[in-house]
C-alpha cells in the first residue's frame, strides 16, 4: 500500500479536527474535535511503523506504543477536561468557550445569570487580596 | 537524476497509483468514509449527532489499523475510544444540558478564520506529506507488523518504564477528575473550610484572605459558588 | 592638661553640645537649655585660660596628620597667637551670652532644641576657623558656619522673607566661597602646605608666584563672608532670623571671619600691592554706602545691619593700611557693642510690638518700660558712634591712626593711597555712623503720641545679658589699647591726637545735625499716624518678632521703607534717601547680572525640555502606544481566536521552513 493514503488521511482529518477545535462553541465539541486529531496523529504513527518495520527491519514498534500511550493519555485527557467542563458549566452556567473571556482586556463581566459576576468579581477581590 | 531516485522512481512504477490493489481500494473507501463522518462531526448543527458521528469515525479508523494490519491498536481503538470515550463525552453533553435537536449558534464566530487556518495547514500538509512520501510502499505481506504478539513483546520489552510512568499518569488523571468534579458538591454539603479553621486553633481576628466577598460588601457564604470562584 | 589639650577642647565642646542636643532634643527637652548654656560656658572659660597661658607670647602650634592625603598635606593643626586666643575669648563671651539670651528670647519656640544646637555647632564651628593653624581644616568651620548661617536665618521659615534671606544668604557666601576655594588651593600649591606657618613662611621668603591673583581670589570669599562690597546685600536681608542670631553671627562672629582671616594671612596680601587698594577701595566703599544706607532704613535690625557692614568696613580698612592689631582690636570691641546692640534690639522690638522705627517715635514712654535696654543701648550707640571713652573711640582711632600713618607714607609696603582712600572714607563714615545712632536712638526712645504696649517684663536672661555686655563697651576700651599691643604685633594701638579730634568732632558734628533735623520733623509725626503693633502680652519675643516681621512688607510697602515724612534721615539724605532705603539698587542689579539671566536661562532650558526634548520622548512613547492599542484589541478573551492566530503563525512557519529546506 502506498504509504500516501494513510498519510494524507491522516493530514486532513487532522486540519478536520483543526477546524472543530477553532469554529466549535461548545466546550465538548472542541474535545471531539481534539480527539479527531489526536486519531489523526495516531494513524499516521500506525502507518510508519507498519512501513519502517517492514522496510527498516524495525523491531521496535515505537509507533505502536507510542499509538497506544496517546490513547490513554487521550483517555486521561478527555476526563479531566470534561470534569473542567463540567465544572465550568456548574459556576457559569455555560459550557461556550466564547463566553468565557475573563482574560480579555478591559473585561466586564457579561455573563447570562449573578453567577458569572459574582464569579468575575471573586476573582477581582482574590486579585486584590 | 540520483540512482537512489531512479530506484524510487521504479519502485512507484511497480506500484503505480493507477493501479491499486484490492486493500488499497478497502482503504480508500474506508478513508472516505471516515473523513466524510469527521466533517459532518465538526459542522453538524445538532450536538449528541456530532457524538455519534464521531463513533462513525472512530470504528473508521479501527478498520484502517486493522488494514494496516495493526490489529491490537485497533481493538484498542474500539474499546477506549468507541466504548469508553464517546460514552464519556455524550454524558458530558448531558450534564451540561446540551440543548437536543438542530441548535443555530454551534459554531462561533471565528469559523471562517478557523476554515481559513484549516484548509492552509491541510494543503501545506497534504503537499508536503504527498510530496515527501509520493513513491513509498508500505510492504503489507509476510506477518502481521502489529499483531498482538509483535505488540506485547515490543511494548513489554522495551517500553516498560514509560508504560509504568503512564499508569502514575493515569491514577493522577483519575483523582484529578475526582476531585474536580466532586469539590462543589462536597462543599455545598458541609460547612467551609474556613470557618472549621476559626473554630479551631485560630484567634477570633476575621480572617479577611478567604473572605474577599465579604469585604466586597455583599454578605459572605450565600452561595457555594461564590466560595468556589473565591478559591 | 596641657595648653594644646585645651584648646581642642574649646572648639570640641559646643560641637559635642550640638551633636547631644540635636540628638536629645526631641526626646529629653529637660536637657536642652543645660546642653546649649554649658558646653558653651565651658569653652568660654577654657578660650580664657589658653589666653591666660599664651598670654601674647610665642605662638602655639601642635599638628597632627591623620592621614596623608596625597601631594599637598591636610593637618589637624592649631595656630594660636594672640590674635587667636583674644577672638576666641571674644566668640566664647558672645555665643555664651547669646544661647543664655536665647533661652529667655525662644522660650515658648518648639523649634528651640535644633535651634540651640544650630547656635552650638555654630560657635563651634567659628571657634575652629580662630585656632585652625591649617587652611582646609579652617575652610572645613568657614563653609559649617554658612550652613548653620542657613538654617538659622531661615529659622522662622514660615515667613517667605526668612526663607528668600536663608537661601540669599548661603548663595551670596558661596559666590564668594567659590573663588576662596580656588584661592585656597593656589596658595597652598604655590607654599606646599595648608598650614598657616609654612605659608606665612613661604611668603616672607618670597615664595609666591602669583600673590595678586591669590589674594584677590581670598578676597572674595573674604568679602562674601564679611559682608564686604560687592556682596554684603545678603546681611541686612539676613535680619529676617531671630534677633539672638543677626547677634551672634552676624555681628559678633561669622562676619568677622573673614576680617580674622585675613589678618591671619596679612603677608599674602601685603605681598600684592594692587590687592592691598582694592581692598582699600572696597572698604571705603563699603563703609560710606552702608553708613548712607543704615540712615534710611526704617527696620531697627537693618539699621543695626549696615552699621555692621561699616564697621567691617573699618576693619577691612586697617588691614589695608597693614595693621592687623588695629583692625582685631576693632573686630573685639565692636563684637562686644554690637551683639548688645542686637539683644538689646530684640528687648525693643518684643517691647514695642514692632521693629520699624517709624511705629516705635510714634510711642511714648518705650524707654520706660525697657529701662536695661535703654541703657544698654545708648551705651554701645556711644561706643558705635566712638564717642570718648567708650570702647569703639579707641578701637576706631586706632584704625584712623593706621590710615593716617600709612597715608602720610610713614608705613612701609603700603601705597599711600589706600592710606588716604581709607582715611577719608573712615572719617566720612564716622559722620555717618554717629548721625544714623543718633537717629536710632532719638526715633526708638523718644517717641510722642501713644502709649507703648505692654508685652510683660523682659526676661531676666535677657536683661542680665546686656548688662555683662555693656561693662566692655563702658570700660575696656581705654584699658585694652595699653595692653593689646603685647598680644597683637606690637604696634602702638594708642590713639593719635588729630585723628582723635578729627573723629570725634565729625562724630559730634553728625550727632548734632540729625538731632537738629529731629528737632525739625518730629513736629510731623503727630500729623501721620503710622505703624502696625504685634501685641502677644504672653507671647514669648521670638513670635512677636517673626510677627513683625512677616507684617513689615505689608503694612509699609517694603522690607526697609517706611513712608515716614517725620524720620530726620529722609530729611538728611534728601533726594539719597530713596535709593539708600534700598541699598543703592545693588539687589536690583544683582536681579539683572545673576538673576534674570539664569532665570531665563532656566525657562530656556525649560522651554527646551518641555518642547523640544519631551516632543522626542513623546513621539518615541506614541508608536508604542498605537501598537498597545492594537494589540490590545487583540485581547478578545476568546481563546479560540488566539489559537487560530498561533496556527496561522505556526503554518506560515512550517511553510517558510520547508520553502528554505528544498531551496525553493
Amino acid at each position: 500500500m502506498h504509504l500516501a493514503y494513510p498519510a494524507v488521511l491522516s493530514a486532513l482529518l487532522f486540519c478536520t479536527g483543526l477546524y472543530g477545535v477553532l469554529a466549535r462553541r461548545n466546550a465538548i465539541l472542541v474535545l471531539m474535535s481534539v480527539e479527531l486529531m489526536l486519531n489523526a496523529v495516531n494513524l499516521n504513527l500506525v502507518a510508519f511503523d507498519v512501513w519502517l518495520s517492514k522496510a527498516a527491519e524495525e523491531t521496535l514498534h515505537s509507533g505502536q506504543a507510542l499509538t497506544l500511550f496517546t490513547i490513554t493519555i487521550a483517555a486521561a485527557e478527555i476526563g479531566i477536561g470534561l470534569a473542567i467542563v463540567l465544572a465550568v458549566h456548574r459556576n457559569r452556567g455555560t459550557a461556550d468557550i466564547d463566553k468565557l473571556r475573563d482574560t480579555a482586556e478591559g473585561h466586564e463581566s457579561d455573563g447570562p445569570d449573578r453567577d458569572a459576576s459574582t464569579a468575575a468579581q471573586a476573582e477581582k477581590a482574590e486579585a486584590t487580596a | 537524476m540520483s540512482p537512489t531516485h531512479a530506484a524510487l522512481a521504479t519502485a512507484a512504477d511497480t506500484h503505480g497509483f493507477l493501479s491499486p490493489t484490492g486493500v488499497e481500494i478497502v482503504f480508500l473507501l474506508v478513508g472516505l468514509v471516515t473523513f466524510g463522518a469527521a466533517l459532518v462531526t465538526v459542522t453538524t448543527r445538532q450536538l449528541v449527532h456530532a457524538a455519534l458521528w464521531l463513533v462513525v469515525t472512530l470504528g473508521g479508523l479501527a478498520v484502517e489499523y486493522l488494514l494496516l494490519t495493526a490489529e491490537f491498536i485497533a481493538w484498542v481503538q474500539v474499546l477506549i475510544y468507541v466504548g469508553s470515550v464517546v460514552v464519556l463525552l455524550l454524558f458530558g453533553l448531558m450534564l451540561t444540558r446540551a440543548p437536543i435537536g438542530r441548535s443555530p449558534d454551534a459554531d462561533s464566530g471565528n469559523r471562517w478564520a478557523a476554515l481559513t487556518v484549516a484548509l492552509a495547514s491541510a494543503a501545506t500538509l497534504v503537499w508536503v506529506v504527498v510530496d515527501a512520501f509520493r513513491t513509498t510502499w508500505i510492504d503489507l505481506d509476510g506477518p502481521a507488523a502489529g499483531s498482538t504478539r509483535a505488540t506485547g513483546e515490543s511494548l513489554f520489552q522495551n517500553w516498560v518504564l514509560p508504560f509504568e510512568a503512564l499508569s502514575v499518569l493515569l491514577l493522577a488523571a483519575l483523582v484529578g477528575a475526582i476531585v474536580l468534579s466532586r469539590k462543589a458538591k462536597a462543599e455545598s454539603s458541609s460547612p467551609p473550610v474556613n470557618s472549621r479553621a476559626k473554630n479551631g486553633s485560630s484567634p477570633p481576628a476575621p480572617d479577611s484572605r478567604n473572605h474577599p466577598i465579604g469585604r466586597n460588601g455583599s454578605p459572605e457564604g450565600t452561595e457555594p459558588a461564590e466560595q468556589e470562584g473565591a478559591r | 592638661m596641657t595648653t594644646t589639650t585645651l584648646a581642642v577642647l574649646v572648639p570640641l565642646l559646643p560641637f559635642l553640645g550640638a551633636a547631644a542636643g540635636l540628638l536629645l532634643g526631641r526626646t529629653a527637652p529637660g536637657f536642652v537649655r543645660p546642653l546649649a548654656v554649658l558646653p558653651a560656658l565651658a569653652s568660654l572659660v577654657l578660650a580664657a585660660v589658653v589666653a591666660a597661658r599664651q598670654g601674647g607670647d610665642q605662638a602655639i602650634n601642635a599638628a597632627t596628620e591623620l592621614t596623608p592625603t596625597g601631594s599637598v598635606p591636610i593637618e589637624l593643626a592649631l595656630h594660636i597667637d594672640g590674635f587667636a586666643a583674644l577672638v576666641a575669648v571674644l566668640v566664647g563671651v558672645v555665643a555664651t551670652c547669646v544661647q543664655i539670651y536665647s533661652t529667655g528670647y525662644l522660650r515658648e519656640d518648639p523649634r528651640y532644641p535644633s535651634y540651640a544646637a544650630l547656635v552650638s555647632l555654630f560657635t563651634s564651628a567659628m571657634l575652629l576657623v580662630v585656632y585652625s593653624g591649617d587652611l582646609m581644616v579652617l575652610l572645613v568651620g568657614w563653609e559649617i558656619m554658612g550652613i548653620c548661617s542657613y538654617f538659622l536665618v531661615g529659622h522662622y521659615w514660615e515667613t517667605p522673607e526668612a526663607r528668600a534671606a536663608s537661601i540669599k544668604a548661603f548663595l551670596v557666601t558661596k559666590l564668594g566661597d567659590v573663588p576662596f576655594l580656588i584661592g585656597l588651593f593656589a596658595l597652598a600649591t604655590d607654599a606646599g602646605s595648608f598650614r598657616i606657618t609654612k605659608v606665612l613662611g613661604t611668603v616672607a621668603s618670597g615664595g609666591l608666584d602669583h600673590p595678586t591673583l591669590i589674594a584677590l581670589l581670598l578676597l572674595a570669599g573674604v568679602a562674601g563672608k564679611s559682608a564686604q562690597f560687592p556682596l554684603h546685600t545678603w546681611l541686612p536681608d539676613a535680619m529676617a532670623g531671630p534677633t539672638p542670631v543677626s547677634a551672634l553671627i552676624h555681628a559678633a562672629t561669622m562676619v568677622a571671619a573673614g576680617v580674622y582671616f585675613i589678618a591671619r594671612l596679612l603677608p599674602v596680601f601685603e605681598a600684592s600691592q594692587a590687592a592691598m587698594i582694592v581692598l582699600a577701595v572696597m572698604a571705603a566703599v563699603t563703609m560710606i554706602g552702608s553708613g548712607l544706607a543704615a540712615l534710611a532704613q526704617d527696620d531697627i535690625k537693618r539699621v543695626l545691619a549696615y552699621s555692621t557692614i561699616g564697621q567691617l568696613g573699618y576693619m577691612t580698612g586697617a588691614l589695608a593700611v597693614a595693621d592687623r592689631g588695629a583692625a582685631v582690636f576693632h573686630l573685639l570691641s565692636h563684637g562686644a557693642f554690637k551683639a548688645l546692640l542686637f539683644l538689646a534690639a530684640g528687648v525693643i522690638i518684643h517691647a514695642a510690638g514692632t521693629n520699624s522705627l517709624a511705629a516705635m517715635s510714634r510711642m511714648t514712654h518705650l524707654r520706660d518700660r525697657v529701662p536695661d535696654a535703654f541703657w544698654t543701648m545708648t551705651v554701645a550707640l556711644l561706643a558705635l558712634a566712638a564717642i570718648p571713652p567708650f570702647s569703639g573711640f579707641f578701637s576706631k582711632e586706632s584704625v584712623l591712626g593706621a590710615a593716617e600713618h600709612a597715608a602720610t607714607g610713614h608705613a612701609e609696603r603700603v601705597p599711600g593711597t589706600s592710606g588716604w582712600v581709607v582715611l577719608v572714607a573712615g572719617l566720612l563714615t564716622a559722620l555717618l555712623t554717629a548721625a544714623y545712632a543718633m537717629r536710632l536712638w532719638l526715633l526708638a526712645f523718644h517717641g510722642r503720641g501713644a502709649e507703648a504696649p505692654d508685652h510683660g517684663r523682659q526676661p531676666l536672661t535677657m536683661t542680665v545679658v546686656l548688662w555683662v555686655l555693656a561693662a566692655p563697651s563702658l570700660a575696656v576700651g581705654a584699658l585694652a589699647y595699653r595692653v593689646l599691643p603685647d598680644w597683637f604685633d606690637g604696634r602702638d594701638l594708642a590713639p593719635t591726637l588729630t585723628t582723635s579730634v578729627l573723629g570725634t568732632g565729625v562724630a559730634l558734628v553728625g550727632g548734632i545735625v540729625t538731632y537738629a533735623a529731629w528737632r525739625h520733623t518730629t513736629a510731623a509725626a503727630a500729623r501721620v499716624p503710622l505703624g502696625a503693633v504685634a501685641a502677644h502680652p504672653e507671647g514669648d519675643a521670638a513670635q512677636v518678632e517673626a510677627e513683625a516681621i512677616a507684617s513689615h512688607a505689608p503694612v509699609y510697602g517694603g522690607v526697609a521703607y517706611a513712608p515716614d515724612p517725620a524720620d530726620p534721615g529722609r530729611l538728611l539724605l534728601g533726594p539719597l534717601h530713596r535709593h539708600a532705603a534700598v541699598g543703592f539698587h545693588l539687589d536690583a542689579v544683582y536681579r539683572v547680572l545673576f538673576v534674570r539671566p539664569v532665570q531665563a536661562g532656566a525657562s530656556l532650558v525649560r522651554f527646551l525640555d518641555r518642547e523640544v526634548v519631551d516632543t522626542y520622548v513623546g513621539g518615541a512613547g506614541a508608536l508604542p502606544r498605537w501598537l498597545g492599542l492594537a494589540v490590545r484589541r487583540a485581547q478578545t478573551g476568546n481563546v479560540q481566536t488566539y489559537v487560530s492566530a498561533l496556527l496561522a503563525g505556526t503554518v506560515v512557519l512550517a511553510v517558510a521552513a520547508v520553502l528554505v529546506a528544498t531551496g525553493a
